[in-house]
């Protein structure tokens, strides 16, 4: 059957026909979707981890437990399971195990664009690097037998263009892989000094059989075409060199890690000039140079952001032109010459950088532009607009509220990484003193807080912290849409499971003052924060409401009096996207609005009142 | 040699996050399967759907490399809001269609008194390219039945200058879209047909 996929869905589809049996995850953009078709699967246990370490942890449990196991990631969140992939490369595996990071060059919903290939180079484990659906699809069947034949963990490196687009698949059927028999082998598992520096040799062994396979795995291709210019990439930068330059000959390497030598010497050898087409870091390029060959990349190739077709044929395009036009996709040139390529990449107004990007765009210069932002009716909205006006230090986190930096609001000092926040703070305590923490609030989300704010949050109780923590619990993990986490009692596949109690575990974690708050009551959130920030001693502040886009059904909208409003602007320093001016007075979107009612809290005159109540 | 980008069709489908441009993409694509080539879709979720502009890339023809299309290659651009053809009118090729929904959606910098709405956008595109279609695709929709039908508003007024069967979109329609929505639907697609006559 041949169906349009998006990679993560091929990618599912692909571990489900290799007889995965146990798969794990964090949510996390552009890898959430592997887990959630996963779990669709009857044959395969599919789970919403509290973090990606954990994730990881339970994929190799499985692995050594028999089964066909899979971890799934963003490219941070291989950060945090860094530490048990690195031994994991030296116990390798009994049933197969593959772990799925998916990088984000561009930025279109992360905080970084780390190249994740180096993962692989650092744990000497084979890197698999897709180039469409159905490429993900054929690679992660094979990533398993390799991961088995090979003893090692298989890192399957997908892009956001790889794990969010959509291209045609030619599925299969499942394979049923019996359970593989679970023996006890402590000198494989248990990684004490004596029985690691066996394994580290072992990982050399293999590295080396690797090198072999490398060689003549159709996981590499050689596309001979014109001799005079030869081209090395791998991944999505491999579609867009055959975008850009139909001409030239072509190394597309499926496996990026180990880099096999001879195929490699031969392709440089047998063309006139060699360049390296590949996103963000010159991880192909680093290699190739140290083997002694004549390669140009990044010497050409943009290292930030995003590839592009457009970008192909500017860079190395405009040289091999100068060889022979012929060879450059003629509309691509005509355009990349002309200049007007300069109007910068697909990413015009996306994500969250959006100046540096629009700066870029050919369009008016003074278009407005259109960022993303808060939900009508989020509840996030109301803490971000006290924090504001009280002028506090914000430690920030990893999350929708991460807009809560945007204007209007603009009331966040540091977003580093998931679960930062707490540990920032203290930070920040520490180095200017208790008088400065009365000014200074972490602001965390509910999911965040269960993945890594916790150990933060008992780093502040043991070592005489005397911060506030605001944990924005709005029962789900809203910015990867909605996914289940431990607080909201429900698993992956939806079913009922016991509720993690955030209250519990601030008190357990030694917090004396934890109180809970509605996130719509602006008084009582402001009064909580003034509150738990002069007290001398660590607080919780949970503000708690579902987020707006869980609820059923729609309130009753406000509106406003043109009697009343005295044209103050003081609703819109709110950011709301249902409140506007109409010339000199405030108007509500009654489609927009969400019936949360900050608006009448900020509203000096009473001008805005909920439907249908009386005006008396 | 075959220089491959110039036989494939660009579509371009840009709008505000919520407009229902996924689904759009998501029905042409199937109904552009239809043609035996090969087809490609690029959208963006997480952070730029929240109320931002979003963007859908939709590519067909006998091979398709690239999931994203190249600036200055689009061969339509269809618009769901004003300012948004205007910001990504850069990506029309100078020969192609675009197909705009008259309907003014201020961003947020026009709300809060940052910005300034731009005035007449459709007067000036209607300058700045060679072909165009404007229409009241919300109007239509709300015809059809439900004001969040305009996508297929839109998808109607495209369908007509695309070598792809009626058949093929019937049947996309009605692989994307819930029983229950389809009549409202296959209306709202309807009334776009018609309206992006001449």
């Amino acid at each position: 059957m041949r169906e349009l996929l998006i990679g993560n869905h091929a990618l599912a589809r692909g571990a489900w026909e290799a007889g995965l049996r146990v798969a794990a995850a964090y949510p996390g953009t552009p890898s959430t979707e592997i887990i959630e078709a996963l779990a669709q699967y009857p044959e395969v246990y599919a789970e919403w981890a509290p973090n990606e370490k954990v994730a990881l942890e339970v994929a190799i449990g499985a692995s050594i437990g028999g089964a066909r196991s899979l971890a799934a990631m963003k490219h941070v969140g291989v950060n945090v399971a860094a530490d048990p992939l690195m031994t994991l490369a030296y116990t390798g595996v009994n049933a197969g195990l593959v772990l799925v990071s998916a990088d984000d060059p561009g930025l279109f919903s992360s905080q970084n664009e780390q190249d994740n290939r180096f993962y692989a180079r650092m744990a000497q484990i084979p890197c698999l690097e897709p180039a469409d659906s159905q490429e993900v699809r054929d690679m992660t069947r094979l990533a398993f037998d390799l991961s088995e034949e090979f003893d090692t963990p298989v890192m399957l490196r997908l892009t956001t263009r790889i794990a969010h687009s959509y291209s045609p698949v030619e599925s299969g059927e499942r394979q049923e892989i019996p359970l593989k028999d679970y023996v006890k082998q402590p000198a494989k598992y248990v990684m004490l000094p004596a029985f690691g520096k066996v394994r580290h040799r072992a990982v050399e062994e293999r590295r080396q059989k690797l090198l072999t396979y490398a060689e003549t795995t159709p996981l590499n291709r050689v596309e001979w075409a014109d001799l005079r210019v030869g081209v090395i990439t791998a991944g999505v930068a491999y579609q867009y060199v055959k975008e850009a330059l139909p001409g030239v000959s072509v190394l597309k390497l499926g496996l990026t890690y180990p880099l096999p030598e001879k195929l490699v010497r031969d392709f440089v050898n047998e063309v006139g000039a060699c360049y390296v087409v590949e996103e963000l870091e010159p991880f192909l390029e680093d290699q190739l140079r140290a083997l002694g060959l004549p390669v140009t990349g990044k010497a050409l190739v943009p290292r930030v952001d995003e590839l592009s077709s457009i970008i192909v044929a500017q860079t190395v395009g405009a040289r091999v032109a100068a060889m022979d036009p012929a060879m450059v996709a003629s509309d691509l040139a005509a355009v990349a010459l002309s200049g007007a390529g300069a109007m910068g990449g697909q990413g015009a107004c996306e994500g969250a950088h959006l100046e540096a990007k629009e700066a870029a765009a050919a369009a008016p210069a003074d278009l407005p532009g259109r960022p993303p932002l808060m939900c009508p009716g989020c509840p996030h909205r109301g803490v971000f607009y006290v924090l504001k006006k009280l002028g506090l230090v914000v430690a920030g986190d990893i999350g929708c509220y991460t807009l809560g930096a945007t204007p209007p609001l603009q009331a966040m000092d540091t977003c580093i990484c998931m679960g930062a926040s707490l540990g920032v703070s203290m930070g920040l305590e520490k180095a200017r003193g208790a008088e400065f923490a009365r000014r200074v609030v972490g602001v965390i989300g509910d999911s965040t807080f269960l993945h890594s704010g916790m150990t933060g949050l008992l780093e502040m109780v043991y070592n005489g912290g005397t911060g506030t923590l605001i944990i924005l619990d709005n029962s789900t993990t809203a910015m990867t849409g909605h996914q289940d986490h431990p607080g909201t009692g429900y698993t992956a596949s939806h079913q009922p499971a016991p509720k993690a109690d955030l209250e519990q575990i601030a008190r357990a974690l030694g917090v004396h003052r934890v109180r809970v708050v509605d996130s719509y009551d602006l008084e009582a959130v402001e009064r909580a924060i003034q509150e738990e920030t002069a007290a001398p001693e660590p607080s919780v502040i949970i503000v708690r409401r579902p987020c707006a886009l869980l609820k059923r059904e729609k309130e009753a909208v406000y509106t406003v009096d043109p009697e009343a409003c005295l044209g103050c602007r003081y609703c819109l320093d709110l950011g709301c996207p249902a409140l506007s001016f109409n010339g000199e007075q405030a108007v509500i979107d009654p489609v927009q609005c969400n019936g949360c009612g900050l608006c009448t809290q900020v509203c000096p005159n009473e001008a805005i009142r909920k439907a249908g109540e009386d005006n008396e | 040699m075959r220089i491959m980008s110039n036989e494939v069709i660009n579509v371009l489908l840009v709008g505000v996050g919520g407009q229902g441009t996924i689904l759009a993409g998501r029905v042409l694509s199937r109904a552009a399967l239809s043609l035996e080539g090969e087809v490609k879709v690029s959208d963006i979720h997480g952070m730029a759907q929240r109320g931002g502009s979003v963007v859908t890339q939709v590519r067909f023809g006998p091979r398709v490399f690239a999931p994203v299309m190249a600036p200055g290659t689009a061969d339509f651009l269809v618009a769901f809001e004003k300012l948004e053809a205007r910001r990504w009118l850069p990506y029309l090729r100078a020969e192609g269609w675009l197909i705009v929904n008259d309907q003014e959606m201020p961003p947020l910098p026009v709300l809060t008194g940052v910005a300034t709405y731009p005035e007449d956008l459709v007067g000036e595109m209607g300058r700045l390219v060679k072909n165009m279609l404007a229409l009241h695709a919300l109007d239509l929709a709300r015809l059809a039945g439900n004001v969040k039908a305009v996508n297929m508003v839109l998808m109607g007024a495209l369908a007509r200058r695309l070598p792809i069967s009626r058949e093929a979109w019937e049947n996309a329609l009605a692989d994307s879209v819930p029983e229950r929505f389809l009549e409202v639907n296959r209306k709202a697609f309807q009334l776009g047909w018609e309206g992006g006559g001449e």
